[in-house]
């Protein structure tokens, strides 16, 4: 069935035409009907046409999967229209995830050896975009041959395959590396590019090549060198800079050999300086190669006064009007601000000016920027500046900025107090963005801070009657409140004298406890710091029973539990309730990167009571220390302690067990067997660390004038118990008193059941075998107890 | 409007021909500089190529466009420096398909 299908331009005409994605959809459906019944009648004529449609379908959007076999069809045709729409097919459909892509190798194989220039660079490029690691082994030999063609057109495209290569499967490098050398010698711009690329790669996939290579740096100096001194070409410049493209490969090569290589970076030290002076950067052509220089200069071992040059002209660049240049400026002296830190500082005004800039790209790296460039010298106005543009930045960078100025101010803060303002100006700016260890850090500051007490709490207290929207900050300012609520109704000279009532200050509380914007954690906090607030204030504690009364049927099951045991602390333990709320010891935390340690709670000291208790212990009995350790730390039910700090503590007595074994609760042995001079003898051993194991050594001595020959000892005990018998040392008990045998039995009685053992012997003695059984009469009790 | 985004571990370039947004996405360690002279210079071939070109031209034609861009670029790597080779060797390229290429618009130089 013939259908007259849509041309390829009438089909976009008609597809463009289309008012809604639904019509869209169904012009394109027909469409790829027809597309694949004609797939299946196989017209091999029409069959170009027909994927060309389809890879405008998969282009926006639509599957096109069936057409995959097509291309493969399509390559391998003589025709070149056929091959041209067939590996492009390849390039967008194929790729490889899917099994069939390794098909098109055999077709590729033939063109690349068989095929005409342009027929070679089509194979050529579909290996280098799509190529996966088997395919790059199957045609490695192939592409080599390419490389070595006379022909610049196809070699140029063969170095570009053998990069995509090299990357895809480095073992192959050791194919691609020793044309390289003379390959550098052409005067091909694309071939020389190309074999920069491919240098490059081998050099990063392999140190051996690295050092191989860098005794072609003089020769890439050269070419640069050429390229920048004789006359602009139009064919290859742009807007009065030669070739820009090579100019930038070629420095980013001198980069890579130059790394950390004294020799190839004096090589290169002069030119370097020349490039950077000369390149006309009226046009983005020679910023981008200066860039490269600056680059390059940076990250190599250059002379002192080149580094000096090349920060200069990052400086320049920070000046520059083009956004695109202040922003390449900024990610470079970023990545400086490490090793070359006062060279960066020199233009730390500058960077802080791009804080201003709307583009969000800009002003990301100007924060980033910023914050590494803050020190001891400079924090107070940076920190000013930054505060500022916290005020206006984009949410996204909000967080960055806030945790940014407070990691700043934690390490270079000049006074407690300044520290302080600093938090809570950004709690109250951006509060909602800060982390969440925010506020116990501040709550550790202000706690550490005594002589700031009042000035923090009036601080907070303040802010807080202004917005109780931000979490953080009520969450600090309500324990503030708490804590030293007292200070709130003093006089403080550093703030401006206000008369703060013990009715506002309940009110306060009360609602930040009842409003919905804040979270059940904050709720916790004021009713906590209500409850502190009875002990503090000196008025009389009626309503504060009656908020904590009420809330002792909240629906929220941790403000419920508290208020229903602040309400017993009124009832019943009044006498109690000042002790208990009494100011909190201030909390052991160390710099912020520490984490383990528990977060401003009290059991830390109680616990720190208990550990200091385990050293002053008696020595004398190893197995009832380390029961009591098992009974403290079992004791502490609500936060498992950490068993690290104080380290005097229990741990060296865990590990301070002695070495040898524990006399043990002396049993008596037992002679349990005699016959002509042969005697058994039991030995009980109880192991203090195992109360269920039982170890019977028997000994088997012999005092006749026979050697006691083939001994089997046996031995059965009740069902409930366990018996392992260990091999003996020997079978043999020489005569007249000699070695004795000894055997070692492991009894397992975990039930306490009463012990009885039933022993069996053989043995040869005076020519006679002799066999016993018998059970073991009186056996100790406390060999089962 | 700075030309530089930042998208997962890649950089996206972009520069904005009338109404269309010419995208590249380049590795960390690339130039973002001359990615954009890339660009640039692709648009060139395109429009010595078409002759003027505007945007109906790329849609008609999208299999010329990566025709042409086949020529610039290999494997994601700038092959050829030489603009006039690169038109040159489409040209050729040209050539070489029959001349019943009915679906495809003849280019006007």
């Amino acid at each position: 069935m013939v259908v007259s299908s849509l041309k390829l331009h009438d089909l976009i005409e008609e597809i463009r035409g289309a008012k809604t994605q639904a019509q869209e959809r169904e012009v394109i459906q027909k469409e790829c009907a027809h597309i694949r019944a004609s797939f299946r009648d196989g017209d091999p004529v029409q069959r170009h046409r027909q994927l060309a449609k389809l890879l405008y379908v998969h282009m926006l959007g639509y599957p096109a999967h069936f057409g995959q076999m097509e291309c493969l069809k399509l390559i391998a045709s003589p025709r070149f229209i056929d091959k041209r729409v067939g590996y492009l097919g390849a390039m967008l459909l194929l790729d490889e995830r899917h099994d069939a892509h390794l098909l098109i190798t055999n077709s590729i194989k033939n063109d690349l050896n068989h095929g005409i220039q342009p027929v070679q660079g089509l194979a050529l490029c579909t290996l280098s975009t799509m190529g996966s690691a088997e395919m790059c082994r199957d045609l490695a030999t192939e592409v080599e041959k390419l490389l070595l063609q006379p022909g610049p057109y196809v070699r140029k495209k063969a170095i570009l395959a053998a990069v995509h290569m090299v990357r895809k499967v480095p073992e192959l490098s050791d194919i691609f590396l020793p044309p390289c050398a003379k390959l550098l010698h052409e005067h091909h711009h694309g071939i020389l590019l190309g074999t920069i690329t491919l240098i490059m790669e081998l050099c990063q996939r392999s140190p051996a090549a690295l050092r191989h290579f860098q005794k072609v740096v003089p020769k890439l100096v050269q070419i640069l060198r050429t390229l920048v001194t004789t006359g602009y070409s139009k064919e290859h410049g742009i807007s009065g800079v030669s070739d820009p493209f090579l100019q930038v490969q070629i420095l980013r090569l001198l980069r890579i050999l130059g790394r950390n290589h004294e020799e190839s970076s004096e090589t290169m030290n002069d030119l370097l300086a020349q490039v950077a002076t000369n390149t006309n950067t009226s046009r983005n052509a020679g910023s981008a190669v200066l860039f490269e220089t600056v680059l390059t200069i940076m990250d190599i071992r250059s002379a002192a006064g080149l580094r000096v040059l090349a920060v200069n002209i990052l400086g320049h660049f920070l000046l520059n009007s083009d956004k695109n240049i202040r922003y390449v400026a900024l990610t470079s002296l970023l990545r400086l601000v490490q090793s070359d830190h006062s060279a960066v500082q020199r233009h730390r005004s500058t960077v802080v000016e791009c804080l201003r800039e709307t583009d969000a790209s800009l002003s990301r790296r100007a924060l980033e920027l910023s914050l590494a460039l803050v020190n001891s010298s400079n924090v107070q106005d940076m920190t000013k500046e930054l505060q500022a543009f916290l005020k206006s930045c984009p949410p996204d960078l909000r967080a960055d900025c806030a945790s940014g100025i407070l990691l700043a101010a934690e390490r270079f803060a000049p006074t407690k107090r300044w520290h302080i303002d600093t938090i809570l100006h950004v709690l109250t700016m951006a509060g909602t963005y800060v982390r969440d260890d925010a506020v116990a850090n501040l709550t550790q500051l202000i706690g550490g801070a005594q002589e700031l007490h009042a000035y923090s709490v009036r601080r907070l207290y303040h802010a807080l009657a202004r917005d109780i929207s931000q979490q953080p900050l009520v969450q600090v300012a309500t324990w503030c409140i708490g804590e030293y609520g007292d200070f709130l109704l003093e006089n403080c000279e550093e703030t401006e004298p206000l008369k703060v009532e013990e009715e506002e200050v309940l009110a306060l509380l009360e609602k930040v406890l009842q409003s919905h914007m804040s979270l059940p954690a904050t709720r916790g906090y004021a009713l906590t710091a209500l409850m502190k607030l009875s002990t503090r204030l000196q008025g009389d504690t009626n309503r504060i029973r009656q908020v904590v009364s009420i809330y002792g049927s909240c629906l929220d099951v941790e403000l419920q539990q508290r208020a229903v045991e602040y309400n017993m602390l009124f009832q019943k333990y009044d006498h109690m309730r000042a002790a208990i709320l009494e100011k909190m010891p201030l909390v052991e935390h160390s710099s912020p990167q520490a984490d383990e340690k528990a977060k401003g709670s009290r059991e830390v000291a109680p616990l720190s009571e208990d550990q200091a208790l385990v050293p002053t212990e008696p020595q004398t009995s190893k197995l009832s220390d380390l029961l009591d350790l098992l009974d403290d730390t079992s004791g502490d039910t609500r936060q498992p302690p950490p068993l690290q700090p104080s380290p005097e503590g229990g741990v060296v007595h865990l590990l301070d067990l002695p070495s040898t074994p524990p006399p043990p609760a002396s049993i008596p042995t037992l002679k349990v067997f005699e016959r002509e001079g042969v005697r058994l003898n039991l030995s009980f051993t109880r192991p203090p660390g195992t109360p269920a194991l039982l170890l019977i050594t028997v000994t088997t001595t012999n005092s006749s004038e026979d050697d006691v020959t083939h001994f089997i000892c046996q031995a059965a005990v009740p069902k409930s118990l366990q018996l392992q018998l260990q091999a003996p040392s020997g079978s043999t008990a020489t005569a007249r008193g000699g070695l004795p045998i000894t055997q070692l039995f492991r009894i397992l009685n975990p039930n306490k059941a009463p012990l009885r053992l039933k022993l069996r012997l053989t043995y040869n003695h005076f020519g006679q075998s002799v066999q016993e059984i018998f059970e073991v009469n009186n056996l100790p009790v406390e060999t089962w107890q | 409007m700075c030309s530089f985004l930042e998208w997962r571990d890649l950089k996206i370039v972009y520069k904005r021909y009338a109404s269309l947004y010419f995208c590249c996405a380049i590795e960390d360690q690339d130039n973002e500089l001359i990615t954009l002279e890339i660009i640039h210079r692709y648009v060139e071939l395109l429009d010595k190529y078409f002759g003027s070109v505007c945007e109906l031209d790329i849609i008609f034609n999208f299999e010329k466009a990566y025709f042409i861009l086949d020529e610039f670029l290999l494997g994601g790597e700038v092959q050829e420096t030489s603009k006039k080779n690169v038109l040159k060797a489409i040209e050729q390229a040209d050539l070489l398909q029959e001349p019943r290429h009915e679906y495809f618009n003849v280019p006007v130089y």
